[in-house]
């Protein structure tokens, strides 16, 4: 009971591996582009969180930080790309729904 | 052993901040409304964030506000907007497959645990102190060459995701003078 009551390491790792696999949950299950991209921004976030924990339970000093800065900078680059790349779907189908867009594959 | 005495404000704190997550996560994952899906997006975010503050990495907790909340988040709300035709009541948001999602979730989840659970972590006690310094010195010394290939990257990806939307919005014209003059002709 005190080691779950004790918050430490696996405290963080498994809250991440919960995010993560509902970040999954959402990649795979929504037909919807924006909300599959919003289950990325679940998985970077669960990535990002592990980073910050190591680097304090672990490492002991701020490697890990740096990579959760190199994640959200990333994930701002990756945003915007995306994003455009959805209002352009967008203007081509009339639809972002990821059923509807399978021209390559017909 | 006394239980009570075990429950130090970190731990309440932690149990707190990690139930917002959580539960916003799923709102994201299942909400049947997109915009409710990007404003449970809003908890997740912000929870993680102080999460991060717990951690003693108030510098990467601060950014995660500035640029996933005041940036990617608004950005998402935006294009949220954007793609539903105006008028529209209901944003629909529906689900597919997930009779296959969340055997892939839950598995995902009970592997990581076992790992986790399993690993004799190498611990370092560290109290949690402000750390903004170190990041500060670690970004100009050690990690300066990364530091300057995100800049750059950011910079490419602000003119790509000009030139993908520009062009797009180009193609329309086009299409549009092109009926015009069809039209016209005919």
């Amino acid at each position: 009971m005190t080691a779950i009551l004790q918050v430490g390491l696996n405290h963080f790792l498994i809250l991440s591996a919960i995010l993560f696999a509902i970040g999954l949950f959402t990649v795979s299950t929504r037909r919807n582009a924006v909300a599959v991209l919003m289950g990325v921004e679940l998985i970077l976030n669960a990535g990002a969180l592990n980073f910050v924990a190591f680097s304090h339970y672990v490492e002991g000093s701020v490697g890990g930080q740096v990579f959760a800065v190199f994640i959200i900078v990333m994930a701002a680059a990756e945003a915007a790309i995306a994003l455009a790349i959805v209002l352009a779907i967008f203007r081509h189908f009339r639809s972002i729904d990821a059923v509807e867009t399978s021209t390559l594959r017909d | 052993m006394d239980l009570i005495a075990t429950i130090t404000p970190g731990t309440l704190f932690f149990y707190l901040l990690a139930s917002v997550v959580v539960l916003s996560a799923l709102g994201v994952a299942l909400a049947p409304n997109l915009l409710y899906s990007a404003f449970a997006l809003l908890g997740t975010l912000g929870g993680v964030a102080g999460l991060y503050m717990f951690l003693g990495a108030d510098f990467v907790g601060i950014v995660q506000l500035l640029i996933y909340i005041g940036g990617i988040l608004v950005l998402i709300l935006f294009a949220v907007l954007l793609t539903n035709r105006i008028g529209e009541v209901k944003l629909s948001n529906p689900s597919a497959g997930i009779m296959l999602g969340a055997p892939a979730a839950v598995g995902m989840l009970a592997l990581i645990a076992k790992a986790t659970l399993g690993t004799p972590w190498p611990l370092t006690e560290e109290a949690a102190a402000p750390t903004t310094a170190r990041l500060g010195d670690a970004f100009l010394r050690e990690q300066l060459l990364p530091f300057e290939l995100a800049s750059l990257i950011l910079l490419m990806a602000l003119v790509g995701s000009m030139v993908i939307a520009r062009r797009a919005a180009k193609e329309e014209g086009k299409i549009a003078s092109d009926g015009t003059h069809d039209r016209l002709a005919g």
